[in-house]
């Protein structure tokens, strides 16, 4: 896996694509500013959701019209948060491929999806799927601190990619 | 003058604490950037709203009323970690650009949420189920987006131009 990860980070800094990225002054920071700002909104969803199913805002809101009106969004901002990505690892593939702390935002970023995946799916079929009984609640408020929880650490991974060494 | 309460802000056992160990800036700085990003994420759904672009259906007194208390608790998070960062080298990032920009664009965001809320938001009785806001309105929330877009992009800009 690092073997493979180390190839495609020496193709990828030969390629003139990175050499363009990395001397363009400009294109770094505002591809950042444009990741920071998707991660602001699914961040915005992904809290609004959570919280409400632990009781603690929107209570006037029902939650299966509270994620289709919020959490829909993030399936529409991952996509140019790849692509946004994509761009500063193509622009700096030693700094990012290898780093530790990015390969825990990308494991993060799965088990963070799953959970809001988890708590989406049901409501389509079943509007009041984690109302129904104190168990599913329960079982509702436990996803709901762990995708806070995941979702937070995502945003302090991505953070630290810029301190930790690579490998 | 302003220097000078800069300086005896460099000089805070605070700052000297941070500036002491290699790993509370980033640790810090982690939580600024989280509080931020649930401000803006927050703030963007009732300025959404506001220009009539999202929750339509939703009555906007509600809205506000879902949203703010999150928007507000982070805001308060993103002040004190925010004030915390700068102390830690307070004279060059009091005389670095794009935080003097950036400070400017949340002094202006926030004049834009008092003449918001003091003045358009009276009459929202009248407009609060409406999709559609009165100009007044669509501005405030227009401007808001606007304005959030430039204080996170002046605020990476910090990191490019100062070395910690």
């Amino acid at each position: 896996m690092i073997e493979t990860l180390r190839h495609l980070e020496h193709w990828l800094s030969d390629t003139a694509m990175s050499a363009t990225i990395q001397n363009v002054s400009w294109i770094i920071p505002t591809v950042q500013t444009v990741h920071i700002l998707c991660v602001a909104l699914v961040m915005g969803a992904v809290f609004v959701v959570d919280l409400r199913i632990l009781g603690v805002l929107a209570r006037t809101q029902t939650l299966a019209v509270l994620a289709q009106r919020y959490l829909t969004w993030i399936w529409w901002l991952l996509p140019v948060l790849f692509l946004s990505g994509a761009i500063l690892i193509i622009g700096e593939p030693a700094r990012s491929l290898l780093n530790p702390a990015f390969g825990a935002k990308m494991l993060l970023l799965i088990i963070a999806a799953l959970l809001t995946l988890s708590v989406q799916r049901p409501l389509r079929h079943a509007a009041g799927f984690w109302e129904s009984s104190t168990q599913r609640r329960v079982i509702a408020q436990g996803i709901a601190v762990l995708s806070l929880v995941a979702w937070s650490c995502i945003v302090f991974a991505g953070r630290w990619i810029a301190y930790v060494a690579s490998l | 003058m302003l220097d000078a309460f800069f300086n005896w802000l460099h000089d805070t056992a605070l700052a000297e604490t941070i500036r002491a160990s290699p790993l509370l800036f980033p640790w810090v700085e982690s939580i600024h950037v989280l509080a931020i990003a649930l401000v803006v994420g927050s703030i963007a759904a009732v300025d959404l709203r506001l220009l009539g672009l999202a929750s339509r259906s939703r009555p906007i007194t509600r809205m506000i009323d879902d949203i703010l208390p999150l928007t507000w608790v982070a805001f308060a998070i993103a002040v004190l970690t925010g004030v915390t960062l700068f102390s830690s080298n307070a004279i060059q990032y009091a005389h670095n650009t794009p935080m003097r920009l950036k400070m400017l664009l949340l002094a202006i965001a926030g004049t834009n949420m008092l003449v918001f809320h003091f003045v358009t938001y009276r009459s929202v009785a009248a407009w609060d189920e409406a999709p559609r806001t009165p100009l007044p309105a669509r501005l405030a929330g227009g401007a808001s987006l606007v304005l959030w877009v430039g204080i996170v992009a002046f605020g990476r800009w910090i990191g490019f131009t100062i070395g910690s």
